[in-house]
C-alpha cells in the first residue's frame, strides 16, 4: 500500500517540479500579497481630515479645537468662512467632518447652559463614521468636564463626576487592527492555494483521460487521494511557513502561543481546504468549471463570511448559519487564539472538531459522487 | 463581418451547451451578492458582556439596565471573580467586561466619583473601539441623570457651568449604517470575479486542448477571431450587470440616488477591463492551472484588497495609495459610491469614468494585440 501512495505522490511531486512557472506564482505571490496587505489593510481611524466653522472666535472655540487637535485622531485641513462651503466640502470629500461653532458659544457657555456645537459627518462610510462620532462626544465631554473644573475651581469648589469608565484592553493595548486581520490574511492564501491546486490537479487529469489509467490501476481510491494529497499538503504547509517568517520580519507579528499547536492546527486546515478541493474536482469535469466553482466557493466567501472583515455576530441569523461552510471561519478563530491571545486548545477545541467533521464529510461527498461517475 | 458571426455564433453555442458553466455563470453572480450582500456589514449592534457586580445595590442594578437598554449590549454571563472574566474573554465567550466596585453606591452618595472597570479583548480594535464609544455615552448619560437629580433635590439650578454639547448629524447615511455602502461594493466584486474567470479561462483551454491550432490554420484573420471571441464575453459581461444591478435595486432595496443610465454604462466600462484583464491572463499562460493562479493572486485579491470596498484607501501607507491608482476597482466604487449614496452625476464624477474608459480601452486593446502576435 504504502509504495503505492509513495509512487503517486513522487509523480505528483515531479509534475509540480516541471511547471516552474506554476511554482513560482504559488512560492512569489503569498509572500508578496502579505507584503503589500499587510500595509494596506486596517481599519484605525486616524488624521481624521476635518473643517472647522468658527462663527464664534472666542477664546472658548479656539480651546475647543485645542482639545480636538491635540490627539492624532483629527487632523484640520481647513477653515471655511460659509454656510454654502460645508455642502462643497463633504460632497467633493474634503473632509469627513466640519465642526460649526454658532456665534454665541462662548456665551452661551458663560450663562451656565448646554452649549450646543454642530458637527456634521459624512456618513457613507457608516463605521468610520461611527468612530469619528465617539472621538468627537469624548472630546466634547473632555472640554466640558475641563471648562466645568476651572469655573468651579475660581469658587474653590470641586467638579463632580458619579461615574468614570476605566477600560483596560487586553491582548493589544494600542488597539491597533494589522494584527487582527493578518491571521484573516494567512487562511486566505491558503484555502485559495489548496483548493486549486488540487481541484484543477485532479480535474486536469480527468480532461486529459489520464485518470482512466490511473483507474484501472490497482490504485484504490483511498490510495489515490492520500497520494495526490501529500504533496499538495507539503507545499501548502511551506507556504504558510514563509508567510508567517515574513510576517515576523515585516511586522514583527510574534506567536504567543505554542509552534507545534500551530503546526498541528494548520496542517487540519490544509487537510479540511483540500478535502474541499477534491470535492470540487467530483463535481466538475472541466477546468473551467473547477475553476468557477472553487473561486466560488473559496475566494470571496473566506474573505466575507469567515469573519476576516466582518463580525460573524452582525450577520443575519440565516447568513450566520451559512458561515459554517468555509473551514477559514474556524482557523482563523484557532490562528488568532494563537497568534494574538497564546490561549491552548481549551478555548478552541469546538473548532479543532469542526474542521475534522468538515474534512471528513466533503471527503464523504466527493468519494460518493466519484463512485457514481466510475 | 460573417466570420465574426460565425464566431461569436459557435462561441455562444458553447457555453449554451456546457449546462454547468451556463448555470454557474448566471447563477453565481446572484447567489454571492445576496449572500454576502447581507453578511457585509460592519455594524457593531451586539456586544457579549460580562459584569461582575461586587456592589450588588439599587444603583449599580440601575447602571447595567442602562446599558441593556442602549440595545448594543447583552447581558450574557454575571460573574463573582477575576478568573470567570479571564476565562470568559480567554475564550472568546464575551468582548468585554464590567466591574463594578463595592462601594459604587456609596460613592455616588457621598458625591464622590464611582471608577468602574472595563476589561475589553482588544484583538479585534475597530470592534473594540467602536463598543468603548458606546459605552462611555452610556455612562455619561448616567452620570449626567444623577448630576441633574442632585440639582433638582438641592434646588441648585444655577450652581453648575455649562457644557460643550455636540449635536451631531450625520449626510447621505443618518441610520450609519454599513450595509448600503457594502452592498454596491460587493456588486463591483461579484462583477469582477464572474468576468475575470470566464475570459480568462477562454484563450489558455483552446491552446490545451489544441483548437487553436486548427482556428489559425482556418482563413479566419486574427482581428476576425479576438473581435468574434470577444462580443460574446462583452454580451455576456453586459448581462451580469443587468442582473447584478438588478438584484441591487430590487433585492436589496438599496435606492438609487442618482442615474441608473449612468450607472449601467459605468458597469459596462467597468466590465470591459476586466474582460480585458481576463484576456491578458489567457495569452500569457501556458496551462488553465497557471491561468487560473495568475489571476486570483495576481490581479483578483489585490483588486480586492486595495480598491478600498472594506479598508478605506487614505489609512493605506503613501507608496501603497499609489499603487491602488492602477485598480479599475478603485475608480468603478467610487462611481457606484457616488452615484448610489450620493446621487451626484457627471459632473462629480467625470475624471474617474474618463479613467475606468481609458483602463477599459487600453487593457483590451494591449491584450487584443498581444493575442493577435501569438496567433502569428
Amino acid at each position: 500500500m504504502f509504495h503505492r501512495i509513495y509512487a503517486i505522490a513522487k509523480k505528483e511531486m515531479r509534475q509540480l517540479k516541471r511547471d516552474t512557472r506554476m511554482l513560482a506564482v504559488l512560492f512569489l505571490f503569498p509572500v508578496l500579497l502579505l507584503a503589500i496587505f499587510g500595509y494596506a489593510i486596517n481599519f484605525d481611524v486616524k488624521h481624521i481630515k476635518i473643517a472647522v466653522y468658527d462663527r464664534d472666535r472666542s477664546p472658548d472655540s479656539r480651546e475647543f479645537i485645542n482639545t480636538i487637535t491635540s490627539s492624532d485622531y483629527f487632523d484640520i485641513v481647513d477653515y471655511i468662512e460659509s454656510d454654502h462651503q460645508i455642502k462643497d466640502f463633504l460632497d467633493n470629500q474634503k473632509v469627513q467632518a466640519i465642526i460649526v461653532f454658532p456665534q454665541n458659544t462662548s456665551r452661551l457657555l458663560h450663562t451656565k447652559k448646554d452649549t450646543p456645537v454642530q458637527i456634521l459627518i459624512d456618513g457613507v462610510n457608516g463605521n468610520t463614521a461611527t468612530i469619528v462620532m465617539n472621538y468627537m462626544n469624548l472630546a466634547a465631554r473632555n472640554f466640558s468636564q475641563g471648562f466645568n473644573a476651572e469655573v468651579l475651581g475660581r469658587t474653590g469648589r470641586q467638579a463632580y463626576v458619579p461615574v468614570d469608565i476605566r477600560p483596560v484592553f487586553w491582548y493589544n493595548p494600542s488597539l491597533n487592527s494589522t494584527n487582527f486581520l493578518i491571521p484573516g490574511l494567512i487562511a486566505m492564501i491558503l484555502i485559495i492555494t489548496a483548493v486549486i491546486s488540487i481541484a484543477l490537479s485532479i480535474v486536469r487529469e480527468k480532461e486529459t483521460g489520464t485518470i482512466e489509467q490511473i483507474n484501472v490501476s490497482p490504485l484504490s481510491p483511498m490510495e489515490l487521494i492520500i497520494g495526490k494529497t501529500t504533496p499538495f499538503a507539503l507545499l501548502a504547509l511551506l507556504i504558510a511557513a514563509m508567510i508567517l517568517i515574513a510576517g515576523y520580519f515585516l511586522f514583527g507579528i510574534v506567536v504567543k502561543g505554542n509552534y507545534i499547536l500551530l503546526l498541528l492546527t494548520t496542517l487540519l486546515f490544509i487537510f479540511a481546504s483540500l478535502s474541499l478541493g477534491i470535492f470540487v474536482s467530483a463535481v466538475s469535469d472541466s477546468q473551467q468549471v473547477a475553476f468557477q466553482i472553487a473561486s466560488l466557493i473559496s475566494m470571496l466567501p473566506s474573505t466575507i463570511l469567515s469573519g476576516f472583515i466582518f463580525p460573524i455576530e452582525s450577520m443575519p441569523v440565516a447568513i450566520q448559519v451559512l458561515t459554517n461552510v468555509t473551514p477559514a471561519k474556524f482557523y482563523l478563530i484557532i490562528l488568532r487564539d494563537i497568534m494574538l491571545k497564546g490561549v491552548g486548545l481549551e478555548a478552541f477545541w469546538p473548532q479543532v472538531i469542526y474542521l475534522i467533521i468538515f474534512s471528513a464529510v466533503f471527503l464523504a461527498l466527493a468519494a460518493m459522487r466519484q463512485k457514481k461517475t466510475a | 463581418m460573417k466570420i465574426i458571426i460565425q464566431i461569436v455564433i459557435k462561441e455562444l453555442i458553447q457555453v449554451k451547451r456546457d449546462p454547468k458553466l451556463f448555470r454557474i455563470v448566471f447563477m453565481a453572480p446572484i447567489l454571492q451578492l445576496i449572500f454576502l450582500g447581507y453578511a457585509a456589514n460592519m455594524d457593531v449592534n451586539t456586544v457579549h458582556t460580562a459584569v461582575f457586580d461586587q456592589d450588588r445595590s439599587v444603583s449599580s442594578r440601575e447602571f447595567i439596565r442602562n446599558f441593556e437598554q442602549s440595545g448594543y449590549f447583552d447581558m450574557d454571563y454575571y460573574v463573582e471573580s477575576y478568573k470567570e472574566i479571564e476565562d470568559l474573554i480567554d475564550r472568546g465567550k464575551v468582548l468585554t467586561a464590567i466591574v463594578i466596585p463595592p462601594e459604587f453606591e456609596k460613592s455616588i452618595s457621598r458625591r464622590q466619583t464611582a471608577r468602574v472597570q472595563t476589561i475589553f479583548d482588544g484583538s479585534d480594535g475597530n470592534k473594540t473601539s467602536v463598543a468603548l464609544g458606546y459605552m462611555q455615552g452610556i455612562a455619561a448619560g448616567y452620570s449626567q441623570n444623577i448630576a441633574l437629580n442632585l440639582i433638582n433635590r438641592t434646588g441648585a439650578v444655577n450652581s453648575l457651568p455649562g457644557n460643550m454639547v455636540p449635536e451631531v448629524r450625520v449626510w447621505y447615511n443618518p441610520e450609519l449604517t454599513t450595509r448600503n455602502f457594502m452592498v454596491p461594493s460587493i456588486m463591483g466584486l461579484v462583477l469582477m470575479v464572474i468576468t475575470i474567470v470566464l475570459m480568462s479561462m477562454a484563450v489558455v483551454k483552446e491552446r490545451e486542448i489544441g483548437t487553436l491550432e486548427q482556428l489559425i490554420v482556418t482563413p479566419i484573420k486574427p482581428y476576425q477571431l479576438i473581435i468574434g471571441k470577444l462580443i460574446p464575453f462583452i454580451m455576456i459581461g453586459a448581462v451580469e450587470v443587468l442582473l447584478v444591478t438588478s438584484i441591487m435595486t430590487f433585492w436589496f432595496g438599496i435606492p438609487i440616488r442618482g442615474s441608473y443610465i449612468l450607472l449601467l454604462f459605468t458597469s459596462l466600462l467597468f466590465v470591459l477591463s476586466t474582460l480585458g484583464m481576463g484576456l491578458f491572463i489567457s495569452t500569457i499562460s501556458k496551462t488553465q492551472q497557471q491561468a487560473m493562479m495568475v489571476a486570483m493572486f495576481g490581479i483578483m485579491m489585490p483588486m480586492i484588497y486595495l480598491s478600498g470596498f472594506a479598508f478605506p484607501i487614505e489609512n493605506m501607507p503613501v507608496l501603497i495609495q499609489n499603487i491602488t491608482y492602477a485598480i479599475p476597482l478603485r475608480y468603478y466604487i467610487t462611481i457606484l459610491r457616488g452615484i448610489i449614496l450620493k446621487g451626484v452625476g457627471l459632473a462629480d464624477l467625470w475624471q474617474e469614468i474618463l479613467i475606468l474608459f481609458l483602463m477599459g480601452t487600453v487593457i483590451l486593446a494591449a491584450s487584443s494585440l498581444r493575442f493577435r502576435k501569438r496567433l502569428e
